[in-house]
Protein backbone atom coordinates (compact mmCIF):
# COMPACT_ATOMS: atom_id res chain seq x y z
CA UNK A 1 0.00 0.00 0.00
CA UNK A 2 2.75 2.37 1.04
CA UNK A 3 4.86 1.59 -2.04
CA UNK A 4 1.99 2.12 -4.45
CA UNK A 5 0.93 5.24 -2.66
CA UNK A 6 -2.62 4.00 -2.21
CA UNK A 7 -2.63 4.74 1.50
CA UNK A 8 -3.21 8.43 0.81
CA UNK A 9 -6.69 7.67 -0.43
CA UNK A 10 -7.79 6.55 2.98
CA UNK A 11 -6.55 9.62 4.75
CA UNK A 12 -9.33 11.96 5.75
CA UNK A 13 -11.87 12.69 3.01
CA UNK A 14 -9.48 12.08 0.11
CA UNK A 15 -11.42 9.35 -1.65
CA UNK A 16 -14.69 11.18 -1.31
CA UNK A 17 -13.02 14.33 -2.62
CA UNK A 18 -11.82 12.46 -5.70
CA UNK A 19 -15.34 11.19 -6.30
CA UNK A 20 -16.58 14.74 -5.94
CA UNK A 21 -14.06 15.78 -8.59
CA UNK A 22 -15.36 13.08 -10.90
CA UNK A 23 -18.85 14.38 -10.17
CA UNK A 24 -17.85 17.85 -11.38
CA UNK A 25 -16.39 16.39 -14.60
CA UNK A 26 -19.52 14.32 -15.22
CA UNK A 27 -21.82 17.23 -14.41
CA UNK A 28 -20.10 19.48 -16.97
CA UNK A 29 -20.25 16.72 -19.61
CA UNK A 30 -23.86 15.86 -18.84
CA UNK A 31 -25.13 19.43 -19.17
CA UNK A 32 -23.08 19.88 -22.35
CA UNK A 33 -24.48 16.65 -23.80
CA UNK A 34 -28.06 17.61 -22.97
CA UNK A 35 -27.54 20.89 -24.84
CA UNK A 36 -25.42 19.49 -27.70
CA UNK A 37 -27.70 16.70 -28.82
CA UNK A 38 -30.84 18.66 -29.71
CA UNK A 39 -28.78 21.60 -30.99
CA UNK A 40 -26.62 19.24 -33.04
CA UNK A 41 -29.68 17.52 -34.52
CA UNK A 42 -31.09 20.89 -35.55
CA UNK A 43 -27.86 22.24 -37.06
CA UNK A 44 -26.97 18.88 -38.64
CA UNK A 45 -30.35 18.76 -40.37
CA UNK A 46 -29.86 22.32 -41.62
CA UNK A 47 -26.44 21.35 -42.99
CA UNK A 48 -28.11 18.87 -45.35
CA UNK A 49 -30.21 21.67 -46.89
CA UNK A 50 -29.27 23.26 -50.17
CA UNK A 51 -29.17 26.88 -48.95
CA UNK A 52 -25.51 27.91 -49.52
CA UNK A 53 -25.54 30.70 -46.91
CA UNK A 54 -26.74 28.48 -44.08
CA UNK A 55 -24.37 25.74 -45.15
CA UNK A 56 -21.43 28.12 -45.33
CA UNK A 57 -22.06 29.53 -41.86
CA UNK A 58 -22.48 26.09 -40.31
CA UNK A 59 -19.42 24.75 -42.11
CA UNK A 60 -17.37 27.65 -40.75
CA UNK A 61 -18.67 27.05 -37.23
CA UNK A 62 -17.84 23.36 -37.42
CA UNK A 63 -14.33 23.89 -38.79
CA UNK A 64 -13.62 26.63 -36.24
CA UNK A 65 -14.63 24.37 -33.35
CA UNK A 66 -12.59 21.52 -34.75
CA UNK A 67 -9.42 23.46 -35.45
CA UNK A 68 -9.32 25.36 -32.16
CA UNK A 69 -7.81 23.30 -29.35
CA UNK A 70 -10.40 22.96 -26.62
CA UNK A 71 -7.97 24.58 -24.21
CA UNK A 72 -7.84 27.72 -26.32
CA UNK A 73 -11.63 27.78 -26.44
CA UNK A 74 -11.74 27.52 -22.66
CA UNK A 75 -9.30 30.43 -22.27
CA UNK A 76 -11.16 32.42 -24.86
CA UNK A 77 -14.48 32.10 -23.07
CA UNK A 78 -13.20 32.26 -19.49
CA UNK A 79 -10.73 35.13 -19.80
CA UNK A 80 -12.01 36.71 -22.99
CA UNK A 81 -15.56 37.14 -21.76
CA UNK A 82 -14.35 38.96 -18.65
CA UNK A 83 -12.09 41.38 -20.50
CA UNK A 84 -14.17 42.16 -23.53
CA UNK A 85 -17.75 41.61 -22.43
CA UNK A 86 -17.39 42.45 -18.77
CA UNK A 87 -19.02 39.18 -17.77
CA UNK A 88 -17.88 37.34 -14.71
CA UNK A 89 -18.39 33.73 -15.73
CA UNK A 90 -17.37 31.02 -13.28
CA UNK A 91 -14.95 28.40 -14.51
CA UNK A 92 -17.66 25.78 -14.57
CA UNK A 93 -20.07 27.93 -16.53
CA UNK A 94 -17.33 28.69 -19.07
CA UNK A 95 -16.60 24.99 -19.32
CA UNK A 96 -20.26 24.18 -19.94
CA UNK A 97 -20.42 26.86 -22.65
CA UNK A 98 -17.28 25.60 -24.40
CA UNK A 99 -18.26 21.95 -24.23
CA UNK A 100 -21.77 22.71 -25.46
CA UNK A 101 -20.45 24.70 -28.42
CA UNK A 102 -17.90 22.04 -29.25
CA UNK A 103 -20.34 19.16 -28.69
CA UNK A 104 -22.96 20.85 -30.86
CA UNK A 105 -20.45 21.22 -33.68
CA UNK A 106 -19.31 17.60 -33.49
CA UNK A 107 -22.86 16.34 -33.08
CA UNK A 108 -24.10 18.36 -36.05
CA UNK A 109 -21.46 16.76 -38.25
CA UNK A 110 -22.47 13.29 -37.06
CA UNK A 111 -26.13 14.09 -37.74
CA UNK A 112 -25.31 15.49 -41.18
CA UNK A 113 -23.34 12.33 -41.98
CA UNK A 114 -26.14 10.06 -40.76
CA UNK A 115 -28.80 11.90 -42.75
CA UNK A 116 -26.81 12.04 -45.98
CA UNK A 117 -26.08 8.33 -45.66
CA UNK A 118 -29.79 7.62 -46.20
CA UNK A 119 -30.14 6.81 -49.92
CA UNK A 120 -31.81 9.36 -52.19
CA UNK A 121 -34.30 6.64 -53.14
CA UNK A 122 -35.90 6.76 -49.72
CA UNK A 123 -36.83 10.41 -50.29
CA UNK A 124 -38.20 9.55 -53.74
CA UNK A 125 -40.28 6.67 -52.42
CA UNK A 126 -41.66 8.85 -49.63
CA UNK A 127 -42.44 11.65 -52.10
CA UNK A 128 -44.12 9.25 -54.51
CA UNK A 129 -46.24 8.04 -51.59
CA UNK A 130 -47.30 11.64 -50.96
CA UNK A 131 -45.61 12.18 -47.61
CA UNK A 132 -44.89 15.84 -46.89
CA UNK A 133 -41.32 16.93 -46.24
CA UNK A 134 -41.93 16.97 -42.49
CA UNK A 135 -43.52 13.53 -42.54
CA UNK A 136 -40.65 12.21 -44.62
CA UNK A 137 -38.10 13.34 -42.06
CA UNK A 138 -40.19 12.25 -39.10
CA UNK A 139 -41.24 8.78 -40.27
CA UNK A 140 -38.55 7.81 -42.78
CA UNK A 141 -35.28 9.72 -42.51
CA UNK A 142 -34.78 10.37 -38.77
CA UNK A 143 -35.59 6.84 -37.58
CA UNK A 144 -33.06 5.40 -40.03
CA UNK A 145 -30.47 8.09 -39.29
CA UNK A 146 -30.89 7.48 -35.56
CA UNK A 147 -29.70 3.91 -35.88
CA UNK A 148 -26.48 5.04 -37.48
CA UNK A 149 -26.16 7.96 -35.10
CA UNK A 150 -26.55 6.30 -31.71
CA UNK A 151 -23.20 4.51 -31.44
CA UNK A 152 -21.35 7.52 -32.86
CA UNK A 153 -22.95 10.00 -30.50
CA UNK A 154 -22.24 7.80 -27.51
CA UNK A 155 -18.58 7.79 -28.47
CA UNK A 156 -18.76 11.57 -28.58
CA UNK A 157 -20.07 11.56 -25.00
CA UNK A 158 -17.12 9.53 -23.71
CA UNK A 159 -14.74 11.83 -25.60
CA UNK A 160 -16.38 14.77 -23.86
CA UNK A 161 -16.01 13.23 -20.43
CA UNK A 162 -12.32 12.63 -21.05
CA UNK A 163 -11.73 16.11 -22.42
CA UNK A 164 -13.18 17.75 -19.30
CA UNK A 165 -9.77 17.11 -17.71
CA UNK A 166 -8.73 20.37 -19.41
CA UNK A 167 -11.03 22.54 -17.31
CA UNK A 168 -8.58 22.51 -14.42
CA UNK A 169 -6.69 25.07 -16.51
CA UNK A 170 -9.41 27.63 -15.84
CA UNK A 171 -9.57 26.84 -12.16
CA UNK A 172 -12.38 24.30 -12.03
CA UNK A 173 -11.66 21.77 -9.34
CA UNK A 174 -12.50 18.55 -11.12
CA UNK A 175 -11.05 15.10 -10.63
CA UNK A 176 -7.53 15.76 -11.97
CA UNK A 177 -7.24 18.94 -9.94
CA UNK A 178 -8.36 17.15 -6.77
CA UNK A 179 -5.81 14.43 -7.49
CA UNK A 180 -3.05 17.03 -7.83
CA UNK A 181 -4.11 18.69 -4.58
CA UNK A 182 -4.02 15.38 -2.72
CA UNK A 183 -0.60 14.56 -4.10
CA UNK A 184 0.73 18.03 -3.24
CA UNK A 185 -0.61 17.92 0.29
CA UNK A 186 0.95 14.54 0.99
CA UNK A 187 4.28 15.09 -0.70
CA UNK A 188 6.23 14.57 2.55
CA UNK A 189 4.25 11.81 4.22
CA UNK A 190 3.66 9.66 1.09
CA UNK A 191 6.07 10.50 -1.71
CA UNK A 192 4.63 7.69 -3.82
CA UNK A 193 1.11 9.12 -3.79
CA UNK A 194 1.24 10.19 -7.46
CA UNK A 195 1.06 6.63 -8.67
CA UNK A 196 -1.74 5.49 -6.40
CA UNK A 197 -3.85 8.58 -6.87
CA UNK A 198 -3.56 8.69 -10.64
CA UNK A 199 -4.24 4.96 -10.78
CA UNK A 200 -7.45 5.64 -8.88
CA UNK A 201 -8.27 8.51 -11.24
CA UNK A 202 -7.72 6.15 -14.15
CA UNK A 203 -10.07 3.59 -12.62
CA UNK A 204 -12.72 6.24 -12.02
CA UNK A 205 -12.61 7.48 -15.61
CA UNK A 206 -12.72 3.90 -16.76
CA UNK A 207 -15.76 3.09 -14.61
CA UNK A 208 -17.52 6.20 -15.90
CA UNK A 209 -16.77 5.63 -19.60
CA UNK A 210 -16.69 1.86 -19.92
CA UNK A 211 -20.45 1.27 -19.40
CA UNK A 212 -21.14 4.01 -21.95
CA UNK A 213 -18.81 2.36 -24.48
CA UNK A 214 -20.45 -1.00 -23.79
CA UNK A 215 -23.85 0.53 -24.42
CA UNK A 216 -22.55 1.87 -27.74
CA UNK A 217 -21.34 -1.57 -28.73
CA UNK A 218 -24.60 -3.20 -27.68
CA UNK A 219 -26.66 -0.72 -29.69
CA UNK A 220 -24.38 -1.13 -32.70
CA UNK A 221 -24.92 -4.87 -32.66
CA UNK A 222 -28.65 -4.51 -32.29
CA UNK A 223 -28.98 -2.09 -35.18
CA UNK A 224 -26.59 -3.69 -37.63
CA UNK A 225 -27.76 -7.27 -37.23
CA UNK B 1 -62.58 7.28 -76.83
CA UNK B 2 -62.23 7.17 -73.07
CA UNK B 3 -61.06 9.99 -70.85
CA UNK B 4 -57.48 11.30 -70.97
CA UNK B 5 -55.75 10.52 -67.69
CA UNK B 6 -52.34 11.89 -68.51
CA UNK B 7 -51.31 14.42 -71.11
CA UNK B 8 -47.79 15.62 -71.86
CA UNK B 9 -47.21 18.57 -74.16
CA UNK B 10 -43.73 19.51 -75.35
CA UNK B 11 -41.96 18.35 -72.21
CA UNK B 12 -38.29 19.34 -72.13
CA UNK B 13 -35.97 18.27 -69.35
CA UNK B 14 -32.35 19.31 -69.03
CA UNK B 15 -29.75 18.13 -66.60
CA UNK B 16 -26.34 19.81 -66.31
CA UNK B 17 -26.83 21.44 -69.68
CA UNK B 18 -27.63 18.13 -71.34
CA UNK B 19 -31.06 17.61 -72.86
CA UNK B 20 -32.59 14.46 -71.43
CA UNK B 21 -36.13 14.89 -72.73
CA UNK B 22 -36.46 16.79 -75.96
CA UNK B 23 -40.10 17.71 -76.52
CA UNK B 24 -42.25 14.79 -75.41
CA UNK B 25 -45.94 14.71 -76.41
CA UNK B 26 -47.90 11.85 -74.98
CA UNK B 27 -51.48 11.03 -74.04
CA UNK B 28 -52.54 8.12 -71.88
CA UNK B 29 -56.24 7.27 -71.74
CA UNK B 30 -58.29 5.61 -69.03
CA UNK B 31 -57.60 1.87 -68.91
CA UNK B 32 -54.71 2.01 -71.33
CA UNK B 33 -51.51 0.04 -70.79
CA UNK B 34 -48.60 1.77 -72.48
CA UNK B 35 -45.08 0.37 -72.44
CA UNK B 36 -42.05 2.56 -73.02
CA UNK B 37 -38.99 0.83 -74.40
CA UNK B 38 -35.70 2.10 -75.69
CA UNK B 39 -31.94 1.93 -75.18
CA UNK B 40 -30.44 2.82 -71.79
CA UNK B 41 -30.07 6.53 -71.30
CA UNK B 42 -32.83 7.38 -73.75
CA UNK B 43 -34.70 9.24 -71.00
CA UNK B 44 -37.50 6.78 -70.30
CA UNK B 45 -36.93 6.59 -66.55
CA UNK B 46 -36.51 10.36 -66.38
CA UNK B 47 -39.84 10.69 -68.15
CA UNK B 48 -41.59 8.71 -65.41
CA UNK B 49 -39.84 10.75 -62.73
CA UNK B 50 -40.97 13.97 -64.40
CA UNK B 51 -44.56 12.75 -64.60
CA UNK B 52 -44.49 12.17 -60.86
CA UNK B 53 -42.84 15.59 -60.36
CA UNK B 54 -39.81 14.02 -58.74
CA UNK B 55 -37.84 16.08 -61.26
CA UNK B 56 -38.64 19.61 -62.41
CA UNK B 57 -39.11 20.13 -66.16
CA UNK B 58 -37.82 23.10 -68.13
CA UNK B 59 -40.54 23.47 -70.73
CA UNK B 60 -43.91 22.06 -71.60
CA UNK B 61 -46.67 20.86 -69.34
CA UNK B 62 -47.83 17.67 -67.72
CA UNK B 63 -51.58 17.40 -67.09
CA UNK B 64 -53.14 14.86 -64.80
CA UNK B 65 -56.86 14.63 -65.54
CA UNK B 66 -56.56 18.18 -66.83
CA UNK B 67 -54.68 19.58 -63.84
CA UNK B 68 -51.07 20.66 -64.28
CA UNK B 69 -48.56 18.85 -62.10
CA UNK B 70 -45.31 20.62 -61.27
CA UNK B 71 -42.43 19.95 -58.88
CA UNK B 72 -42.71 22.25 -55.88
CA UNK B 73 -46.36 23.15 -56.48
CA UNK B 74 -48.66 23.58 -53.49
CA UNK B 75 -51.24 21.05 -54.63
CA UNK B 76 -48.57 18.46 -55.39
CA UNK B 77 -49.27 16.10 -52.46
CA UNK B 78 -52.96 15.80 -53.36
CA UNK B 79 -52.31 15.48 -57.10
CA UNK B 80 -49.66 12.87 -56.50
CA UNK B 81 -52.20 10.64 -54.80
CA UNK B 82 -53.55 9.98 -58.27
CA UNK B 83 -50.18 8.63 -59.36
CA UNK B 84 -48.71 5.41 -58.09
CA UNK B 85 -45.07 4.66 -58.75
CA UNK B 86 -42.88 1.61 -58.26
CA UNK B 87 -39.12 1.84 -58.57
CA UNK B 88 -36.41 -0.49 -59.78
CA UNK B 89 -34.80 -0.72 -56.33
CA UNK B 90 -38.12 -1.36 -54.47
CA UNK B 91 -37.26 1.32 -51.89
CA UNK B 92 -39.26 -0.14 -49.07
CA UNK B 93 -38.62 1.57 -45.73
CA UNK B 94 -36.07 -0.79 -44.12
CA UNK B 95 -36.96 0.09 -40.52
CA UNK B 96 -40.64 -0.78 -40.88
CA UNK B 97 -42.48 -4.06 -41.26
CA UNK B 98 -44.30 -4.87 -44.48
CA UNK B 99 -47.60 -3.87 -42.88
CA UNK B 100 -46.17 -0.56 -41.62
CA UNK B 101 -44.64 0.14 -45.04
CA UNK B 102 -48.02 -0.31 -46.68
CA UNK B 103 -50.20 1.49 -44.17
CA UNK B 104 -48.03 4.55 -43.43
CA UNK B 105 -49.22 6.79 -46.26
CA UNK B 106 -52.93 5.86 -46.17
CA UNK B 107 -52.97 6.60 -42.45
CA UNK B 108 -50.78 9.69 -42.31
CA UNK B 109 -51.55 11.30 -45.66
CA UNK B 110 -55.10 10.16 -46.39
CA UNK B 111 -55.99 10.03 -42.68
CA UNK B 112 -57.82 6.78 -43.12
CA UNK B 113 -58.83 4.59 -40.22
CA UNK B 114 -56.06 2.23 -39.14
CA UNK B 115 -58.22 -0.89 -38.94
CA UNK B 116 -59.79 -0.33 -42.33
CA UNK B 117 -56.38 0.27 -43.93
CA UNK B 118 -54.89 -2.81 -42.32
CA UNK B 119 -57.78 -4.93 -43.53
CA UNK B 120 -57.33 -3.65 -47.07
CA UNK B 121 -53.57 -4.18 -46.84
CA UNK B 122 -54.13 -7.78 -45.75
CA UNK B 123 -56.47 -8.37 -48.72
CA UNK B 124 -53.98 -6.89 -51.16
CA UNK B 125 -51.11 -8.89 -49.67
CA UNK B 126 -53.18 -12.04 -50.10
CA UNK B 127 -53.76 -11.17 -53.75
CA UNK B 128 -50.01 -11.02 -54.39
CA UNK B 129 -49.40 -14.18 -52.35
CA UNK B 130 -47.71 -12.58 -49.35
CA UNK B 131 -50.25 -13.05 -46.56
CA UNK B 132 -47.65 -14.58 -44.27
CA UNK B 133 -45.17 -11.70 -44.68
CA UNK B 134 -47.15 -8.85 -43.09
CA UNK B 135 -44.96 -8.72 -39.99
CA UNK B 136 -41.66 -9.35 -41.80
CA UNK B 137 -39.04 -6.71 -42.35
CA UNK B 138 -37.88 -5.91 -45.90
CA UNK B 139 -34.46 -7.47 -45.26
CA UNK B 140 -36.18 -10.82 -44.66
CA UNK B 141 -37.78 -10.82 -48.11
CA UNK B 142 -36.49 -11.80 -51.54
CA UNK B 143 -36.27 -9.20 -54.28
CA UNK B 144 -39.45 -10.42 -55.93
CA UNK B 145 -41.33 -10.32 -52.64
CA UNK B 146 -40.08 -6.82 -51.93
CA UNK B 147 -41.23 -5.63 -55.31
CA UNK B 148 -44.70 -7.13 -54.78
CA UNK B 149 -44.90 -5.34 -51.42
CA UNK B 150 -43.90 -2.11 -53.19
CA UNK B 151 -46.75 -2.65 -55.66
CA UNK B 152 -49.24 -3.19 -52.82
CA UNK B 153 -47.89 -0.08 -51.07
CA UNK B 154 -48.67 1.88 -54.21
CA UNK B 155 -52.09 0.30 -54.85
CA UNK B 156 -53.47 1.02 -51.40
CA UNK B 157 -53.29 4.75 -52.18
CA UNK B 158 -55.92 4.11 -54.89
CA UNK B 159 -54.05 5.87 -57.70
CA UNK B 160 -55.58 6.61 -61.10
CA UNK B 161 -52.44 5.80 -63.05
CA UNK B 162 -49.65 3.37 -62.22
CA UNK B 163 -46.03 4.05 -63.18
CA UNK B 164 -43.56 1.16 -63.25
CA UNK B 165 -39.89 2.08 -63.61
CA UNK B 166 -37.93 -1.03 -64.69
CA UNK B 167 -39.39 -2.90 -61.76
CA UNK B 168 -37.83 -6.24 -62.71
CA UNK B 169 -34.40 -4.95 -63.74
CA UNK B 170 -32.81 -5.60 -60.33
CA UNK B 171 -34.41 -9.01 -59.83
CA UNK B 172 -32.93 -12.47 -60.19
CA UNK B 173 -34.38 -14.10 -63.32
CA UNK B 174 -36.49 -16.63 -61.40
CA UNK B 175 -38.26 -13.81 -59.53
CA UNK B 176 -39.16 -11.73 -62.55
CA UNK B 177 -42.20 -13.82 -63.36
CA UNK B 178 -43.95 -13.41 -60.01
CA UNK B 179 -43.77 -9.63 -60.36
CA UNK B 180 -44.86 -9.58 -63.99
CA UNK B 181 -47.84 -11.78 -63.14
CA UNK B 182 -49.02 -9.22 -60.60
CA UNK B 183 -48.73 -6.51 -63.25
CA UNK B 184 -50.61 -8.59 -65.80
CA UNK B 185 -53.45 -9.03 -63.34
CA UNK B 186 -53.58 -5.26 -62.78
CA UNK B 187 -53.76 -4.76 -66.55
CA UNK B 188 -56.65 -7.24 -66.77
CA UNK B 189 -58.48 -5.25 -64.07
CA UNK B 190 -58.44 -2.34 -66.49
CA UNK B 191 -55.92 -0.19 -64.65
CA UNK B 192 -54.22 2.66 -66.46
CA UNK B 193 -50.53 1.82 -66.59
CA UNK B 194 -47.34 3.34 -67.94
CA UNK B 195 -44.50 0.84 -67.86
CA UNK B 196 -40.79 1.18 -68.56
CA UNK B 197 -39.22 -2.22 -69.11
CA UNK B 198 -36.52 -4.22 -70.85
CA UNK B 199 -38.66 -7.37 -70.93
CA UNK B 200 -39.65 -7.47 -74.61
CA UNK B 201 -41.85 -10.55 -74.39
CA UNK B 202 -43.68 -9.05 -71.44
CA UNK B 203 -44.08 -5.73 -73.23
CA UNK B 204 -45.61 -7.57 -76.17
CA UNK B 205 -47.99 -9.47 -73.90
CA UNK B 206 -49.25 -6.64 -71.71
CA UNK B 207 -49.17 -3.50 -73.86
CA UNK B 208 -51.98 -1.88 -75.78
CA UNK B 209 -49.41 0.52 -77.12
CA UNK B 210 -45.65 0.46 -77.43
CA UNK B 211 -43.78 3.76 -77.18
CA UNK B 212 -40.23 3.62 -78.50
CA UNK B 213 -37.89 6.31 -77.20
CA UNK B 214 -34.38 7.21 -78.26
CA UNK B 215 -32.26 10.23 -77.42
CA UNK B 216 -34.95 12.01 -75.41
CA UNK B 217 -37.65 11.76 -78.06
CA UNK B 218 -40.53 9.47 -78.90
CA UNK B 219 -39.35 7.92 -82.15
CA UNK B 220 -42.17 5.51 -82.86
CA UNK B 221 -45.50 4.42 -81.41
CA UNK B 222 -47.77 1.56 -82.29
CA UNK B 223 -49.57 -1.56 -81.22
CA UNK B 224 -47.29 -4.38 -80.10
CA UNK B 225 -48.29 -6.31 -83.23
CA UNK B 226 -47.13 -3.56 -85.56
CA UNK B 227 -44.10 -2.53 -83.59
CA UNK B 228 -42.51 -5.90 -82.98
CA UNK B 229 -43.16 -7.34 -86.44
CA UNK B 230 -42.89 -4.29 -88.68
CA UNK B 231 -41.11 -1.40 -86.95
CA UNK B 232 -41.34 1.72 -89.11
CA UNK B 233 -38.12 3.47 -88.19
CA UNK B 234 -34.55 2.37 -88.64
CA UNK B 235 -33.65 3.08 -85.04
CA UNK B 236 -36.44 0.86 -83.76
CA UNK B 237 -35.34 -1.91 -86.11
CA UNK B 238 -31.77 -1.69 -84.89
CA UNK B 239 -32.94 -1.69 -81.30
CA UNK B 240 -35.11 -4.76 -81.78
CA UNK B 241 -32.33 -6.56 -83.65
CA UNK B 242 -30.25 -6.49 -80.50
CA UNK B 243 -32.80 -8.70 -78.80
CA UNK B 244 -32.79 -11.38 -81.48
CA UNK B 245 -30.45 -14.28 -81.25
CA UNK B 246 -30.93 -16.08 -84.61
CA UNK B 247 -27.69 -16.30 -86.53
Amino acid sequence: MQALGLDVLFKGQNFIRLLGGLGVALRISLIAVVISIPAGVLLGTLMTKKNPVIRGILRFYLEFMRIMPQMVLLFLVFFGSTRSLGLDLSGETSAVIVFSLWGTAEMSDLVRGAITSIPRHQYDAAAALCLSERQTYYYIIFPQALRRLLPLSINLITRMIKTTSLVLMIGVVEIIKVAQQIIEANRMSSPNAAFGVYLTVFMMYFLACFPISMLARFLEKRFYE
Amino acid sequence: MSEEVLTLRGVVKEFDGKTILDGIDLTIRQGEVAVIIGPSGCGKSTLLRCINALEPIREGEILLQGEPIRAGAKNLPSLRQKIGMVFQSYDLYPHMTVMENITLSPRKVQKRDRREVEREAAELLARVGLSDKAESYPRQLSGGQKQRVAIVRMLIMQPEILLFDEVTAALDPEMVREVLDVMLELAHQGRTMLIVTHEMAFAQAIAHRIIFMDDGRIVEEGTPGQFFTKPQTKRAQEFLDRFRFDT
